[in-house]
């Protein structure tokens, strides 16, 4: 399971540090869509990898989940989600202000 | 317990929604609650200030939890220092978009301010390097509308960089927390104080990956080479006043620099020399690349975007060594160029207003010449760091603080060139906006001449030239009980009943 969630986090920031290095502004939107999705699993893993184990004090409990991560990801979640929403509406903006969706500012060409 | 410590980050919260739900239409009333929004706000930062002058720290335990399980904000000298300092170019700011009108060329503009301030204060008040993260984050969501007020092809261009280049940073801190929560258990400063000292040793490799991930990301914040690219576009195409509010932007990099770096990641950790041998050479490239754009700029406001960047250098030289001295000298002139990156980008502004371009080539005669080139004299003093402006005694003492350094010599010939190439910069600015003229009549300026901002910040500057004994000490005080935490760490962790 350590395998399976280190590769998947290890891919996904892979790709989205490889869209955000594009010259168009959709692919670096959903980079940096892919990057908070991976750090979101990331902090999921930084409190331990367990199986079936509660995160609140239970009577029947073996051993517990470190709760704390999850209330983290909450958290990142949604200023993430939030910031994607920004980014795409900027984005929007500055298109239909320009005309075309190149990321730099084409100050060398005016 | 001392409610007093929250209410910088709760005045400004409720009053950005009261904004926007009660005042949208009406501009003279945003104006009205905005304005004496932010009069508290400095009232709050001037008692805060007052409260913790003593060397007492406080402490606010949200919800009453003990520390290391809820959140803390703690306010020492050096938090209550950030905050007046927060609120003084907020006053000035909004004196100069009152007077220009700059309120009125897009929506909300005072709402995103509130929310601007309102992200600073918790930054600065934070006690939780996760609390860190989230208030950063509401600082940058509010600077990201503010950024693109106005609006217009370039501004919202270079604003989508800065969103991205924001956002890339905002995960890389995620990242950050992720691993020194892993290795420590704990988000807490004043706990991850004590138990990064007392890591295995089998650990220690992760905890300075987390350590250099948190440089990383505060390297962002305050432009730090090699990651200074984004400063520039951004602060050059800003709106004026909102460029100056920016200067206070990147001391939060600085200051949470200073914080962790003496805090969680002090003398006692497995992390403890990552600041210093990082830092040190990045200042003195950031000093010198700063400079060099203030001599090679085209254009007014790209000229005061890399001027900030130059005083970010100077700044973390006196930082990076590391000493209480050499920390207290940097917060000396951390002071000075917060607030002359301020009065600079609202001078320019003024001048946009007037002569309809910022660019260093001759342009036509405008009204209020004279007076401008004056005001602009002024600031470019501030700015180069000469006398009787207080720069000149912020780089004295970093001077001073370095000597007994090794390879204090290259800190000596960074700060000396850079501020030659300051003075010849300036001084070719000046001269290409004001000296040399052409022929033809200016159009009529585009907005109303308003002093009141640039005023207010150069005597606040003077008055510092003038006590720079007294707030000198005070800044020595701060700093040496930033190299002795015990105090901090008591306060922080003793129980949740006070």
């Amino acid at each position: 399971m350590e395998a399976l969630v280190a590769s998947a986090v290890a891919v996904m920031t892979a790709a989205g540090v490889y869209l955000i290095l594009r010259r168009q502004t959709f692919p670096v939107v959903l980079g940096t869509a892919m990057l908070s999705y991976a750090v979101n699993v990331f902090l999921f893993a930084t409190g331990r990898l367990v199986v079936n184990l509660p995160p609140v004090l239970a009577d029947t409990a073996t051993g517990y989940t470190d709760p704390l991560p999850q209330a983290l990801v909450l958290t990142a979640i949604v200023i993430s989600f939030g910031m994607t929403a920004v980014v795409v509406l900027m984005a929007l903006g500055a298109f239909i202000a320009s005309g075309n969706d190149d990321i730099d500012l084409g100050e060398g060409r005016e | 317990m001392n409610h007093w410590i929250i209410a910088p980050v709760v005045l400004p919260a409720l009053l950005a929604p009261l904004l926007v739900l009660l005042a949208r239409h009406d501009l003279r009333a945003q104006r009205l609650l905005s304005g004496a929004g932010t009069v508290l706000f400095a009232a709050l930062a001037g008692v805060l200030l007052a409260q913790s002058s003593s060397g007492e720290i406080g402490v606010y335990r949200l919800g009453n939890w003990p520390a290391p399980f809820g959140i803390a904000l703690v306010v020492d000298r050096l938090a209550a220092l950030m905050l007046g300092l927060t609120a003084a170019l907020a006053l000035a700011v909004l004196a100069h978009v009152l007077g220009t009108g700059w309120d009125a060329r897009g929506r909300h503009f005072h709402a995103l301010f509130q929310f601007q301030l309102m992200g600073l204060a918790g930054a600065f008040l934070t006690g939780d390097a996760f609390n860190l993260f989230v208030f950063f984050e509401v600082m940058l969501i509010a600077s990201y509308g503010l950024m693109i007020h106005g609006g217009g092809r370039a501004r919202l261009r270079a604003g989508v960089q800065y969103v991205v280049m924001n956002l890339a940073g905002s995960v890389l801190f995620l990242f950050a927390l992720g691993t020194i929560y892993a290795v420590t258990g704990t988000l807490n400063m004043a706990d991850l104080a004590v138990r990064a000292a007392a890591i295995p040793a089998s650990d220690a490799a992760l905890l300075r990956v987390g350590a250099v991930l948190l440089l990383l990301v505060f390297a962002i914040k305050a432009a730090l080479v090699p990651l200074q690219f984004w400063l520039p576009a951004t602060y050059a195409n800003a709106p004026g006043p909102v460029a100056a509010l920016f200067a206070i932007l990147t001391k939060v990099g600085v200051y949470a620099i200073l914080r962790l770096f003496t805090l969680g990641f002090g003398p006692s950790s497995a992390a403890s020399d990552i600041g210093g041998t990082l830092l040190l050479p990045a200042a003195g490239v950031t000093l010198l690349i700063g400079m060099t754009g203030v001599l090679g700029a085209r254009d007014l406001g790209r000229m005061a975007a890399f001027s900030v960047i130059g005083s970010i250098g100077t700044m973390m030289l006196g930082v990076a060594v590391f000493t209480p001295a050499a920390t207290g000298a940097a917060l000396f002139y951390l002071i000075h160029s917060t607030l002359v990156a301020g009065a600079l980008f609202l001078t320019a502004d003024l001048v946009r207003g007037q002569r309809g371009s910022l660019s260093l080539a001759p342009g036509p005669r405008f009204a209020s010449h004279g007076l401008l080139a004056a005001v602009f004299f002024v600031v470019a003093i501030g700015v180069a760091g000469m006398p009787p402006l207080p720069g000149f005694l912020g780089k004295l003492m970093i001077l001073d603080a370095v000597r007994a350094v090794p390879g204090g010599w290259a800190i000596w010939a960074a700060i000396l060139i850079g501020s030659l190439m300051a003075v010849a910069g300036l001084a070719r600015a000046g001269a290409a906006v004001f000296w040399e003229t052409t022929p033809e009549e200016a159009a009529a300026p585009s907005q109303p001449l308003a002093l009141a901002g640039v005023a207010g910040l150069l005597t606040v500057l003077v008055g510092l030239s003038l006590a720079a004994g007294p707030v000198s000490a005070w800044l020595n005080a701060a700093a040496a009980s930033l190299y002795a935490p015990a105090p901090y760490i008591a306060a922080v962790l003793a129980g949740g009943a006070g």
